[in-house]
């Protein structure tokens, strides 16, 4: 199993080191999903419903949302 | 709606679509990239011409600048369902979260274990575990745009689900009906297949590119004759599934149908336009021509939605009225109602929810069960509480009109081209065609317009809802700054502009570079 393990690694390894093109597009990867979810996502998408604390709270909020948005 | 709520949604739509339509950028060339990499591959593997294996590292090299950009660009629409359309979240309960998790698992482990065999197992694996590996990435791509699209169709066409009153929450009851829904068999194949006529016109138009500067000839003739069979078949399959999909649209979305077509009023043997011009400024139910100029196909659309060259076809104004009929999503057939009956039960619905959970609060079971029972005898209504006017329920007719047509003409377009670039490669005497390489050239971008297109036509001609019949935009928004929105929406814009700016760049100096860098 180790031996499987090694041989997984060094094949990720060996395939990283001889990338060209690969290393650009891996960067632009990590650049891509560092912006996603370390600037965006706690920045500026936070889960609306994620300030109540149980299903049912949230259940009734929206609820309220739903059937208010008729009056409007 | 009031002018702030307006600007809410109308933002959060913008925002919405921006990343939709960038992500769709990415993601069909892949979808038929990669079963021709493996095709090309089968055929190193079968004849062990490293000719093949020269051109299937070249185009491996495409896919992968194309695979890394788009790769988790799809995650900011998810994001955008938990901030701009929390309501809409809640409410589709489990019935998106299933297959979208389906679609993160496969995703996330076959695509990142066999891609990594694909790029780094050249000499390391066995040819066949590396074909293997190659077909299995090509598998798996398609595979994840299987769940995006299930969980999208169940937008087009609600169908297998129980909605909850306690809860506010849809609740899957029948798998199969959600996976098997017609309407997700066609948006699947439909879907699929324009992504492989993309990626065919893709590889034409490259292969013309290297024809023009007549460099590596061979190569670009063998690669534009696959590509030409490959994608003739995807797109006369697109056709077909085309059909396919608008008879489904016909029966259950029959005002996407009209908006499609600029139909306000129906009748018997209804005529398809093939090119036509709206009029501008008309309005449902005005009495007025739709159209300024057309040239059409008599009795086409008839045939086109229900297989029959006399049946009766549903306008908007008809629709409107309640002339028309429909399938519900239990799959009964049903006879359509005025819109402002709709309009009515839709409040019923709405209300009948409401007093439930007043009931509920109060400990008050009789009341809540009759309350369930108005509920439950209106929801297939629901949506339809939020409209103030019937006009609301009619999408944006001229986009859709526009989109659909050009998407049909490109369509039409390909076939002819890809015909050509075959029977020509065949031939020998693709080379000699400069006009026609031009061509080929420059179709690279409408196979991207019309790929945009028919998501426009989709998306854009089942307004005003999010969920057909039951939750419009406006009640399916979160509570948030219009403003926030617009900010976000900015950051977008920036960023997608630049990822693609640096796709384009990079992909150009890949293929600049050629096939002979792939040894």
């Amino acid at each position: 199993m180790i031996k499987l393990l090694k041989r997984v690694y060094y094949f990720y390894l060996e395939g990283f080191k001889s990338m060209t093109i690969g290393k650009t597009l891996w960067l632009v990867i990590a650049i891509k999903l560092s912006i996603m979810f370390f600037i965006l996502k706690p920045l500026f998408f936070k889960n609306e419903l994620s300030k109540f604390q149980t299903p049912q709270e949230k259940s009734k909020h929206v609820i309220e949302q739903i059937t208010q948005k008729t009056e409007l | 709606m009031n002018t702030l709520l307006t600007a809410l949604v109308d933002w959060s739509r913008l925002q919405f679509a921006l990343t939709a339509m960038c992500h769709w950028i990415f993601v069909p060339l892949t979808l038929g990239l990669g079963v021709m990499i493996a095709i090309m591959e089968t055929i190193y593997v079968r004849t062990g011409n490293d000719f093949w294996k020269r051109t299937v590292k070249f185009w491996m090299r495409i896919f992968g600048v194309n695979f890394a950009f788009g790769v988790a660009t799809g995650l900011i629409l998810e994001f955008q369902f938990g901030t701009n359309w929390s309501n809409y979240s809640w409410f589709v309960g489990d019935i998106f979260g299933a297959p979208l998790a389906i679609e993160g698992i496969l995703a996330f482990f076959m695509e990142a274990t066999f891609i990594a065999v694909m790029f780094f197992g050249w000499n390391k694996v066995s040819k066949k575990f590396h074909l293997l590996s190659t077909w299995l990435v090509a598998l798996s791509v398609n595979l994840s745009a299987l769940w995006i699209l299930v969980a999208n169709a169940w937008m087009q066409y609600p169908a297998g689900m129980y909605f909850n009153p306690d809860t506010a929450r849809n609740e899957m009851i029948d798998f199969w009906a959600v996976i098997f829904s017609p309407v997700a068999i066609n948006k699947f194949t439909h879907t699929v297949l324009s992504g492989f006529t993309l990626a065919a016109v893709f590889v034409v138009g490259v292969s013309a590119w290297f024809l023009l500067k007549k460099r590596e000839v061979a190569f670009a003739m063998k690669s534009t004759k696959l590509a030409a069979i490959f994608g003739l078949v995807s797109a006369i399959l697109l056709a077909i599934t085309g059909d396919g999909s608008a008879v489904q649209v016909a029966q259950k979305q029959p005002m996407k149908l009209a908006a499609m077509e600029g139909l306000y009023e129906g009748g018997n043997g209804v005529k398809i336009s093939a090119i036509g011009i709206l009029k501008p400024g008309k309005q449902p139910l005005d009495g007025k021509d739709a159209m300024l100029f057309d040239i059409s196909i008599p009795k086409g659309l008839s045939f086109l939605a229900y297989g029959d060259l006399n049946a009766y076809v549903a306008g908007i104004d008809d629709i409107i009225k309640g002339d028309y009929h429909y399938i519900d999503r239990k799959g009964e057939k049903k006879q359509g109602i005025p819109m402002t009956e709709r309009m009515e039960r839709g409040r019923l619905a709405i209300d009948a929810l409401k007093s439930y959970q007043d009931a509920k609060e109060r400990s008050n079971a009789a009341a809540m069960q009759e309350a369930k029972v108005i509920l439950e005898e209106n929801f297939d209504h629901f949506g339809y509480g939020y409209l103030k006017n019937p006009k609301e329920a009619v999408p944006p007719v001229p986009l859709t009109f526009y989109t659909f047509h050009i998407m049909i003409l490109l369509g039409g377009f390909f076939i002819i081209l890809l015909l050509l670039s075959w029977w020509w490669s065949r031939g020998g005497s693709l080379e000699k065609r400069r006009w026609f390489l031009h061509l080929s050239l420059w179709s690279i971008a409408l196979a991207y317009i019309a790929s945009q297109c028919g998501w426009i036509v989709a998306e854009v001609g089942r307004q005003p809802w999010t969920i057909q019949d039951l939750l419009p935009v406006s009640a399916a928004v979160s509570g948030v700054k219009a403003g926030t929105v617009q900010t976000t929406f900015f950051i977008f814009l920036t960023m997608f502009i630049v990822l693609l700016i640096a796709e384009v760049g990079i992909m150009l100096r890949q293929i600049k570079k050629g096939p002979e860098s792939s040894q």
